[in-house]
């Protein structure tokens, strides 16, 4: 009885509703969480997982050694690696693809990469304009490891303890 | 003898079209503000990239909305697609004919306002329901039928609670209204009138059906509701007419239960001087101002309400209360209780 008197008085008294709106209404006051996205960024872990990237060792050597081991891991089936001899008879790849659509991201080429040659990096922020530019052809990985080798180097560095 | 005619009908022209451009800009602000006043309940900083501070995104909307190609579905009824958010439109516009913005200052002053505005409101329902069955589409049949539904229910709880009102003042112009009310905040009729005054506020944020009472247009069910099958200026007619509709039923708030142009420090020694210099017309905005911010908190606030809920909440509750309290106010007339019903 006593409950359903309070119930009653309760729901005329919109009580339920006020106290909805006072919670709302401290946090029309509170501090705003909004990253302002181009200038201000979020802080991302040396693990990210963004673009790949082909490194070269610092002699501008590449590193990869066309071992195929990332092709072979890739669950996506998303690397395509061509391989032949070199002129000096070391063996390099021909051709080392990776489709950006059917990546996923899981970093499991990097892991299985027994020269650090195909990274993953931590920028996550590029685009594609145009058909065909989800292919990341030889040349633009080890162009995206040459902009970025100081970052890539940085990180694996960071991480380096953990591996 | 002509020339004045002619003057007098200038000027009542001058009148109104800055009436209409004035609510324009102020329903443009108001979406600015919305999307401001929500962004910051949830933790975000809203619109700020458009001119300083975001202020011109509602220009940008406006330009946007203007350009966008106007799409009329094949199997609709073009006739009646095409009429429906001119109805919309023009009943939330004619209803500022009758609104009382100063002690001077009213487009038309009739005895009857508080009736023509029930009236009018009342058939901005048609746009909606002509909108909803034009379009030939399941989504917009359905927001067009709840919100029928909701507005003719909701409108007999709102009727009764101005019925209150009219009680109290005994009569049905706005002036008469505001003017029965004078006396200080302690005299405005929020305060005899507290239930009537509540339901007035909940059923006329039904009526508009705005959150929580917005199953008209529930996104999450019915995609837009009534106007899902409308794009470009014609779809911007529709918002338009809401958005005047709410600033229409806030101002009628500030009006019926909170003594519209009047001075909220009269009667009170020191303030009421030192405030006298200030035009009526500041207080009601700011009063108005007040309850349409209400209406962006609820919506931040409040989940929808189920359609049945909708419907037991305004026949099972709002009604009975509306009843039982016009009771109590014909009691208080009759006897002429307290500061507020001695003059009547």
């Amino acid at each position: 009885m006593m409950q359903r008197l309070i119930q009653f008085i309760k729901t005329f008294s919109l009580w339920e509703l006020v106290s909805g709106l006072k919670l709302t209404g401290r946090y029309l006051f509170s501090r705003k969480i909004t990253v302002q996205y181009p200038e201000e960024k979020t802080p991302t872990s040396p693990r990210f997982r963004g673009i790949h990237a082909l490194r070269r060792y610092p002699n501008g050597e590449e590193r990869c050694i066309a071992c195929k081991l990332c092709e072979a891991v890739c669950p996506a089936l998303a690397i395509t690696i061509e391989a032949e001899p070199r002129f000096d008879g070391s063996r390099r790849t021909t051709l080392y693809e990776i489709d950006l659509f059917k990546c996923v991201y899981c970093g499991f080429c990097e892991e299985s990469c027994p020269v650090d040659s195909i990274v993953l990096t931590r920028f996550h922020d590029y685009h594609m304009e145009h058909r065909g530019e989800n292919i990341l052809t030889k040349e633009k990985l080890l162009a995206i490891g040459d902009r970025y080798e100081t970052e890539i180097a940085a990180d694996r560095a960071t991480d380096a303890r953990y591996r | 003898m002509m020339m004045a005619e002619f003057v007098l009908i200038g000027t009542i022209l001058l009148k109104i079209i800055a009436m209409v451009i004035v609510l324009l800009l102020a329903v443009a602000y108001l979406t600015f503000m919305e999307r401001k006043v929500i962004g910051y309940m949830q933790q975000r900083i809203g619109p700020n990239r458009i001119g300083p501070l975001g202020l011109l995104q509602p220009i940008a909307d406006v330009v946007k909305l203007l350009n966008k190609e106007i799409i009329i579905p094949s199997a609709s009824n073009r006739f009646l697609f095409m009429i429906a958010p001119m109805i919309s439109i023009f009943t939330a516009l004619a209803a500022w004919a009758a609104i009382p913005l100063d002690q001077a200052f009213v487009l038309a002053n009739i005895n009857a306002g508080v009736l023509y505005i029930f009236a009018l409101s009342s058939l901005g329902v048609y746009g909606i329901l002509i909108a909803g069955w034009a379009s030939n589409s399941k989504y917009a049949l359905f927001g067009a039928m709840r919100a029928a539904a909701q507005s003719i229910s909701y409108e007999i709880a709102m009727g009764f609670a101005i019925v209150g009102v009219m009680m109290a003042a005994g009569s049905l112009n706005f002036q008469a209204i505001i003017h029965a009310q004078a006396g200080g905040i302690w005299h405005w009729y929020w305060l005899p009138l507290f239930p009537l005054w509540m339901v007035y506020w909940i059923s006329g944020v039904a009526e508009t059906n705005r959150a929580p009472f917005d199953v008209a247009e529930g996104e999450s069910e019915l995609v837009a509701g009534f106007h899902v099958e409308y794009s470009g200026s014609m779809f911007a007619l529709f918002f338009l007419a809401e958005y005047i509709n709410m600033i229409l039923i806030s101002t009628l708030a500030a009006i019926l239960f909170f003594g519209g142009w009047l001075s909220p420090f009269e009667g009170i020694p020191g303030l009421e001087t030192a405030f006298a210099w200030v035009p009526g017309v500041v207080w009601l905005l700011i009063k108005l101002a007040f309850f349409v911010f209400c209406y962006l908190w609820f919506r931040a606030t409040f989940p929808r309400y189920r359609y049945d809920q909708i419907m037991r909440l305004g026949w099972k509750i709002l009604i009975p209360v509306t009843l039982v309290w016009i009771v109590v106010i014909a009691l208080a007339v009759q006897w002429q209780v307290g500061p507020w019903f001695t003059g009547v």
